[in-house]
C-alpha cells in the first residue's frame, strides 16, 4: 500500500491531458513514431515543455514517485542513458541501470529470460537500447512492462525524434505546416533518421534527404520523403539541416571512400549552410565528428540548436516516462478491479 | 492367390476421369476402370503371379479397398529439398517426423539436405540416413549429399564413394561455394560421378549481414537488407560455369527476377542447367514480415511484388523445372527472437501442395495437371529418379487429392516437429485424402472413408 500515488491512483482523477494517453496497453509503450497522429505528438511536446520549464527552474517532481525504471542499454551511450537516468530522478523515480556485463547476461542468459527477471522485481518501465531493429518491440510483447525505445538498430529511436520535433517547433514558432527539412548523411544505418522522418510528416513538415549512394537505404521515399541528388540541393531554401553522425566503420566497409572525401561533399559548413532560409536552424543527434559531416564553426555557430537538442532531450525523457507509467498504472488499476474489485471500490 | 489394394471412386490426375488402381505389395497391378467386373485385375494378378508356387493362380484376395470418393489419384509426390536435420539437429526435425510430415503432404519421396551436424560427407553418414529413414518408413528419402568436406567450400568429398553409397546428388546447400574455381572442379568432377550438383547461390559479400529482401520493408523496419543480385550474380556465375565444364548444375528456390533470367538464358545456350522455385515466393512477399515476423524470415528471402510474379510467369513458361518445399524446421525458442538473430527458413511439407493448388491453379497461372507434374514427373526428370507412372510394374507411391477441400492452415497439427511458417491461418484449397508408399499407406485424412476388406466377389456384386 506504501507505492507511489500515481500508481494505485485512478486515470481518471488526473488531469484531462492525460487521458488520450492512458488507456489502450500500446501506450504502456513508446516503441516509435510510426504511424502516430500529429495531436498525440503535439500533446507529448506540450508535456515535455511544462517539464523544460521545471528542469530550468531547477525543480523536481514527484509523479513517478515509487516507480521503478530500469535502463537496459546493450548498446554504448552516454546521452540518452544519462538523460533518461536524469530524467527518472528528477521524477522522483527509481532507476536501475542494467549493463551486459556484469550481468547474467555474460553467463549466456537470453535477453528476455533476464528482462524477465528484472520485471519480476515489481519493475514498471524498461527503457531498451539494442543493437537489433525490432528488439524493442520484440520484448514488449514478452514482457509485462512498458518499454521504452532507446534506440534498436537503425530502426527507430522515438525519444530522439520527439526531441528534434520539440527543438523545431521552437525554431519554427511553433507551425510545423510549409516547412522543409534537409537530413543529410548515413540514412541507412540510422535510426534518428527514421524517428525523425515520421515524426516530421506526421506533423505536416516535408523532408529532403541526401547522402552518398552507398548510405541510401533502398525505398526510402516510401517513407514519404524526397531524395536529393547533392547536399546543396537538398539544403537550399530548407528550414532547417540535420547532419547525422557518420561512423568510421562506414569507411572500412567502403561505404565511404574517407572522412576528407565525405566532409567535402556531404558535409555540413558555413558555405551550404548559407544556402537555407536565413531562419533555419541545424541539428545534430550528437556525437559529433567535427569537421566530418559538420564544421566546428557550424556546430558552434548562430544557427546551431544541438545544445538545445540536449536539454530539450532531457525534458522529452520525462514527458515519455510520465506517459509510459500513467498507462501502466491505469493498466494495473484495471487488472486489479477485474482480480479484486473490493480493493478497488 | 495375390493380396491386392484397390482403389475406388477415384479419377485421374491428368483427366479427370472416373479411375481405379490395384496394387500388390510395393507394385501397381492393373489401372484403369472397372478393373473387377472387367476381369482385368484378374488377368493381371494371374499373368503377374509365379504360377508353380501358387497354389491358387489367378485367385485375388482383395485386403484392402480405398474408396477415394472422387478424389484425384496421382503418383506420389516429390520434394527434392527438405531438411530433416538428423544426424545432429534432432530437437528441430527427425527422419522420422520430417518424412510423417512428407507424408501429410502427399510426398512419397524427398531429398534431404546434408547441412546436418555432422555434415552428411561421407558414405558412412549417407548409409546412416537411409537406415533411418527405412526405419521411419514414411517416405521414400535420397541424401543429397556434400559436395565438399564440411560444407566448408575447400575440398571435394568423395562424390564417386557417395553416389554408390546412395547419394542422389551433392550440395553444399545452406551456404554457397564461394570460390569460383572450387565450383569449376566440382562440375568437372560430379559430372563424371554421375550426379546433379544442386547450388544455393548466395554471393556473401553481397549478402553481408542483410536478414531480408532489401526494399522499403526492410528500409522500414531498419533490418539490413539482401539484394536479389546477391542471389543471381552466382546464378550466373554458375551457368558460365556449366558452359566451361560440361557440368551439371541445379538451382536450389529461385527467388528473384535476374536469377530467372540467368536460368532462362543458359537453357537457350544448350546447357545442362535446372531450377526450382518453392511455394513462398510464388504466395508471398517481403510484405509478410510485417513488423519483423521471424516465420517469414527465410534465404533467399521474400522479394517485392515484381520478382513475385516473375517466379510465377517462369513456372508459367517453363523456366522452373520443378517444385521444392526447402523445408527448413526450427525450433520456437530459435524462431522467437527478435528478426537479425533468428534463424533462416520455414517449415514447407504440409502446406506445399494447397499452396500449388491455391495459388497457382486457382488463379489459372498453370493448370491443375502442370501443377501436379511439377511435383511429381518433373523432380524425378531432374534428379533422374526412377519414373513412376499410373500404370502396372510401377511403384505404388501414390496420393489423393481432393482439390475442392478447403482447409485453414493451424500449424499445431503439423506432423513436423516444427511450426515455423508464415501461412499459418491461411485459409487453403486442396487436400490431400491419403499418401500411399510403396504400397504401404502413409497418411490417411481424417475424412478418409473406412477402408474394407471384401472379397473380389463381393466387389462384382456391389459393381454389378
Amino acid at each position: 500500500m506504501s507505492r507511489s500515488a500515481l500508481l494505485n491512483a485512478p486515470a481518471s482523477k488526473d488531469a484531462g491531458v492525460f487521458r488520450t494517453w492512458a488507456g489502450s496497453p500500446a501506450e504502456v509503450h513508446l516503441l516509435g513514431l510510426e504511424g502516430w497522429e500529429r495531436a498525440a505528438i503535439e500533446v507529448l511536446l506540450d508535456r515535455a515543455a511544462h517539464y523544460r520549464a521545471m528542469l530550468r527552474a531547477g525543480r523536481v517532481s514527484d509523479a513517478l514517485r515509487g516507480v521503478a525504471v530500469c535502463l537496459a542499454f546493450f548498446e554504448d551511450s552516454t546521452r540518452t542513458r544519462v538523460s533518461f537516468e536524469l530524467a527518472a530522478h528528477r521524477l522522483s523515480a527509481m532507476p536501475v541501470p542494467l549493463f551486459t556485463q556484469g550481468s547474467s547476461m555474460s553467463k549466456g542468459e537470453t535477453l528476455l529470460d533476464t528482462l524477465r527477471t528484472v520485471v519480476s522485481m515489481r519493475v514498471e518501465l524498461i527503457v531498451v537500447r539494442h543493437g537489433s531493429a525490432g528488439a524493442v518491440a520484440y520484448l514488449a510483447q514478452h514482457l509485462d512492462a512498458g518499454v521504452i525505445n532507446a534506440g534498436d538498430g537503425a530502426h527507430e529511436h522515438p525519444t530522439q525524434g520527439l526531441l528534434d520535433l520539440l527543438t523545431l517547433r521552437d525554431a519554427w514558432h511553433g507551425r510545423f505546416e510549409g516547412r522543409r527539412i534537409a537530413i543529410v548523411g548515413d540514412v541507412a544505418h540510422s535510426r534518428v533518421a527514421r524517428s525523425a522522418m515520421f515524426g516530421l510528416r506526421a506533423v505536416g513538415a516535408s523532408v529532403t534527404v541526401a547522402g552518398p549512394p552507398t548510405l541510401m537505404p533502398a525505398g526510402i521515399e516510401a517513407l514519404g520523403c524526397a531524395v536529393a541528388p547533392s547536399v546543396e540541393e537538398a539544403m537550399r531554401d530548407a528550414d532547417a539541416v540535420m547532419a547525422l553522425r557518420i561512423q568510421r566503420e562506414r569507411m572500412e566497409r567502403s561505404l565511404i571512400p574517407s572522412t576528407g572525401e565525405y566532409a567535402r561533399v556531404w558535409g555540413v559548413n558555413e558555405e551550404r549552410v548559407a544556402l537555407m532560409k536565413p531562419d533555419a536552424v541545424v541539428l545534430h543527434p550528437g556525437p559529433f565528428n567535427r569537421d566530418v559531416e559538420i564544421t566546428s564553426d557550424v556546430v558552434d555557430g548562430p544557427r546551431s540548436v544541438v545544445l538545445s537538442q540536449v536539454e530539450n532531450g532531457a525534458a522529452v525523457r520525462c514527458a515519455v516516462l510520465e506517459r509510459c507509467a500513467r498507462a501502466r498504472a491505469q493498466l494495473r488499476n484495471e487488472r486489479l478491479q477485474h482480480v479484486a474489485p473490493e480493493i478497488c471500490a | 492367390m495375390t493380396a491386392v489394394s484397390l482403389i475406388r471412386n477415384a479419377r485421374h490426375w491428368r483427366t479427370g476421369r472416373p479411375f481405379e488402381l490395384a496394387f500388390a505389395g510395393d507394385t501397381i497391378l492393373a489401372a484403369g476402370t472397372d478393373l473387377v467386373a472387367s476381369g482385368a485385375l484378374a488377368r493381371a494378378a494371374a499373368a503377374g503371379a509365379p504360377a508353380a508356387a501358387d497354389p491358387l493362380p489367378g485367385a485375388i484376395d482383395v485386403i484392402d479397398v480405398i474408396d477415394a470418393g472422387g478424389a484425384l489419384l496421382a503418383p506420389g509426390l516429390v520434394d527434392p529439398h527438405v531438411h530433416l536435420r538428423q544426424p545432429g539437429q534432432s530437437g528441430k526435425e527427425t527422419i522420422a517426423s520430417g518424412t510423417r510430415a512428407a507424408a501429410a503432404g502427399g510426398f512419397t519421396s524427398v531429398l534431404c539436405m546434408p547441412n546436418t551436424d555432422p555434415v552428411v560427407d561421407t558414405p558412412a553418414w549417407v548409409e546412416w540416413v537411409l537406415a533411418r529413414a527405412r526405419e521411419a518408413g514414411r517416405c521414400r528419402v535420397h541424401p543429397i549429399a556434400a559436395l565438399t568436406l564440411g560444407q566448408r567450400g575447400g575440398q571435394l568429398a568423395e562424390l564417386v564413394a557417395l553416389r554408390e553409397a546412395g547419394a542422389a546428388a551433392f550440395s553444399d546447400d545452406g551456404r554457397p561455394v564461394e570460390s569460383a574455381g572450387m565450383m569449376r572442379r566440382a562440375l568437372e568432377y560430379a559430372a563424371f560421378a554421375g550426379l546433379p550438383i544442386v547450388c544455393h547461390e548466395e554471393d556473401m559479400t553481397l549478402r553481408g549481414d542483410g536478414q531480408m529482401n532489401e526494399g522499403p520493408v526492410a528500409t522500414r523496419l531498419g533490418i539490413p537488407g539482401i539484394p536479389s543480385a546477391a542471389e543471381s550474380v552466382m546464378v550466373r556465375r554458375d551457368v558460365e560455369l556449366v558452359e566451361l565444364t560440361g557440368g551439371r548444375a541445379h538451382f536450389a528456390h529461385l527467388s528473384c527476377a535476374e536469377s530467372l533470367a540467368a536460368l532462362r538464358d543458359g537453357k537457350r545456350r544448350g546447357l545442362a542447367v535446372t531450377g526450382e522455385t518453392c511455394p513462398h515466393y510464388w504466395t508471398l512477399t517481403d510484405a509478410a514480415v510485417g513488423e519483423g515476423d521471424t516465420n517469414a524470415k527465410m534465404n533467399p528471402p521474400l522479394r517485392s511484388e515484381y520478382h513475385r510474379r516473375a517466379v510465377i510467369e517462369a513456372i508459367a513458361d517453363g523456366t522452373i523445372d520443378c517444385f521444392a518445399t526447402d523445408h527448413a524446421p526450427h525450433r520456437a525458442i530459435d524462431k522467437d527472437r527478435p528478426f537479425d538473430q533468428a534463424p533462416f527458413g520455414i517449415v514447407g511439407l504440409e502446406t506445399a501442395l494447397a499452396l500449388t493448388l491455391t495459388h497457382l491453379v486457382e488463379p489459372g497461372h498453370i493448370d491443375r495437371a502442370r501443377a501436379i507434374e511439377l511435383w511429381t514427373e518433373a523432380p524425378r526428370r531432374v534428379f533422374g529418379l526412377p519414373p513412376a507412372e499410373l500404370a502396372p510394374g510401377f511403384p505404388a507411391d501414390l496420393v489423393l487429392i481432393r482439390p475442392e477441400a478447403e482447409w485453414t492452415v493451424a500449424p499445431e497439427q503439423f506432423h513436423s516437429k516444427a511450426r515455423n511458417t508464415p501461412f499459418a491461418g491461411f485459409r487453403l484449397k486442396g487436400a490431400v485424402l491419403a499418401t500411399i508408399c510403396a504400397g504401404r499407406v502413409t497418411h490417411a485424412h481424417p475424412d478418409l472413408a473406412p477402408r474394407g476388406h471384401r472379397s473380389a466377389a463381393a466387389l462384382v456384386e456391389a459393381a454389378g
